[in-house]
């Protein structure tokens, strides 16, 4: 099957005064049609940037996407005019934000905003595209939709604001959905309401999605496969099964043993990884030996882990400031 | 089986409302927000007690008002055969020192205009522990190295240190004036995974170390199990389980519990495949107008029961595991 999305040695860099801030640094991926793809990493390891690359939501200046390859279904995003951009945000490709408090427009009725898009991708009139703003808040679960549009997004809680955010993002069908820590801002029940309920919605309309979190639970309840990304690459990538149970690069493992389980049978001391990532701002250089750029290597089939090139014997390309 | 400790902190019947007032010059009081109502616990001396809940449960308030930082509505809080709510201020001070809180933001929880050895220090000046400058550099070198810091960077700021060295630094300056009881409201919330691990060592260490007792309040329920002896899981302002921790995880009776259990998502791909899940429907009521008699009853699964008629209250199901009176009588 073709891959829906390719993303080959992606590049996106910040200039600040600082410097220059490797945000994202050499990452690919791809993405099969309707398969749900787990993005994880800590923070400022480059998953959002990575993702907002692929919408070209990087602000210039500071932001800059230097290189690479975005593959939209054969179609490189990074090469379009943003006019036909455009065409393509919102409608081929959906994105549901972290903050439902901020992603809203606070002044704008919640019809309103759910119909915008609608009748600008799809030219519904404004009758039919309440019609099926109506029929949207009723498949992501909200009660007596009809009376709900002309609230306002104060008026609704915060798991209905993310809710409508899904709405929003499915209004057009996309073929993908880009959900970027989507339930960090709630709490567990509620982040099990969301993350369901998104995973119904794509695999009923055959819907890519791919999940950016920090939470390695969700990642292993809800996705196929795992990127993990740290200092801007991603230094493992396989099934969902895989990474869990035979992760191969260093800071996965490390990653795995520094969470406490639900499910732990005898109290044990957590295992931290030691030290802080490096400042994306200075090369990052592997603690091991020194190599400045990882090269994914496959270590079994459809699994791949970041290593060095210059020394064979190294355990993974994993750079980390242990001042 | 060792000898029964002894409590240190005895809290009864705690109520926190706050008032929700109207009116500009003529405030009327209009309404009250029960934020803890009518919670009963006790912590033993040495043990970690967690506290669990969504977010406006009422479990941080609750540690505020063991402290006096919020000043209860009713209800008792006994601190080692001292009765709290009733001290005068000044008496009051004397019991500060012994008990202390770290605080969830490491961010905003830290004077940025002080200096790191200036925060640790403060309270030993404020409870008049140092009597010299020197014994005040002693003290500040040795809480650094105790949680982990390097005591040369007693000079920096709180911006020229990462998340979790902050984090450290909130825990030496609870530490400082050498208290027996330390609320850690969400200590590790903030802070990014990896970083989190070596922070929930620290404080394991230093209880160890300090025999220091411990309410922890956290809405990561994996952190919490992993790191308390007892934990209590609060719902809209009341308690509705309370247990040893496997015994919760184990066999939790509340229905509340059962699905804050298995929304926590495990790391492992094949124990999440068969798990059971339990799904909550809807939102947390408002804590202003709660539902009447059992405040769970909007979400509540369990067919048949109403729970109108019933009053909160903790009833013990087998040694040592309470459990709210609506679910123990059915």
């Amino acid at each position: 099957m073709a891959a829906l999305l390719e993303v080959k040695n992606l590049r996106t860099h910040f200039y600040t005064i600082e410097g220059e801030v490797k945000a994202v640094d050499g990452v690919s991926y791809d993405l099969q049609p309707g398969e749900i793809l787990g993005l994880v990493g800590e923070s400022g390891c480059g998953k959002s940037v990575s993702a907002m690359s692929v919408m070209r939501l990087i602000p210039w200046p500071p932001g800059k996407i230097l290189d690479g390859e975005v593959l939209f279904d054969g179609v490189d995003l990074l090469q379009l005019e943003e006019e036909e951009m455009r065409k393509i945000r919102g409608k081929e490709i959906g994105m549901v934000f972290q903050e439902p408090m901020t992603s809203l427009n606070p002044v704008l009725t919640i019809g309103k905003q759910l119909t915008e898009t609608m009748e600008l991708h799809l030219g519904l009139t404004p009758e039919e595209a309440t019609n099926r703003a109506i029929e949207l808040l009723e498949m992501v679960g909200i009660p007596d939709a009809g009376s709900r549009l002309p609230q306002y997004p104060h008026q609704f809680s915060g798991g209905m604001r993310q809710r409508v955010m899904i709405a929003m993002a499915m209004s057009c069908n996309p073929r993908l959905i880009i959900a970027d820590e989507p339930t960090t801002a709630l709490d567990v029940t509620i982040q099990a309401q969301i993350l369901d309920l998104m995973q119904d919605l794509c695999r009923q309309n055959g819907v890519a999605l791919i999940v950016i979190t920090h939470n390695l639970g969700v990642v292993a309840r809800y996705a196929d496969r795992v990127n993990v990304m740290y200092a801007g690459n991603v230094v493992e990538r396989g099934s969902a099964q895989e990474i869990y149970h035979n992760p191969q690069h260093p800071y996965t493992k490390g990653l795995l043993n520094s969470v406490p389980r639900l499910d732990d049978t005898v109290k044990k001391k957590l295992d931290p990884i030691q030290g802080l990532p490096p400042s994306l701002s200075k090369p990052c250089l592997c603690q091991f030996c020194g190599e400045p750029q990882p090269t994914l290597v496959e270590v079994s089939k459809d699994h791949l882990a970041a290593r060095c090139n210059a020394d064979p014997n190294c355990d993974g390309w994993f750079p980390r400031d242990l001042g | 089986m060792v000898a029964e400790k002894e409590n240190l902190v005895e809290v009864s019947n705690l109520k926190m409302y706050f008032p929700v007032k109207k009116g500009i010059v003529f405030q009327r009081h209009v309404a009250d927000i029960k934020a803890v109502d009518d919670v009963s616990f006790t912590i033993k001396k040495g043990e970690t007690l967690g506290l669990v809940g969504e977010s406006g449960c009422g479990k941080t308030t609750t540690g505020r008002c063991i402290l006096q930082l919020n000043t209860p509505t009713s209800g008792s809080v006994n601190f080692d055969g001292h009765e709290l709510t009733e001290m005068k201020p000044a008496d009051l001070r004397a019991f500060r020192s012994r008990m202390q809180m770290i605080f969830q933001d490491p961010y905003s929880s830290l004077d940025p205009r002080q200096s790191c050895g200036g925060i640790v220090s403060e309270p030993l000046i404020v409870h008049n522990m140092v009597k010299s400058k020197n014994e005040i550099k002693d003290q500040i070198e040795e809480l650094l190295s105790v949680v982990g810091l390097n005591p040369s960077m007693a000079g920096r700021f709180p911006h020229e240190f990462s998340g979790g060295q902050r984090q450290r630094i909130g825990v030496a300056r609870a530490l400082a004036v050498r208290p027996d009881l330390i609320v850690c409201d969400e200590p590790v919330s903030a802070l990014d995974v990896s970083i989190q691990a070596q922070v929930i060592n620290l404080l394991e260490d230093l209880q160890e170390q300090f025999d220091l007792t411990y309410l922890f309040i956290a809405h990561d329920l994996s952190v919490v199990r992993h790191i308390s002896d007892r934990i209590g899981v609060m719902y809209l302002g009341h308690m509705v389980e309370l247990a040893d921790r496997l015994e919760l995880y184990d066999n939790p009776q509340h229905p509340y519990t059962k699905a804050l259990l298995s929304a926590v998502p495990i790391p492992d791909p094949v124990a999440e495949a068969t798990r059971e899940r339990i799904v909550l429907e809807g939102d947390v009521p408002s804590p202003l107008n709660p539902p009447e008699g059992c405040v769970f009853k909007t979400r509540c699964s369990k067919v048949g029961c109403s729970g109108g008629d019933v009053t909160m209250e903790l009833m013990e199901s087998s040694p040592g595991h309470f459990v709210d009176s609506c679910v123990h009588s059915k």
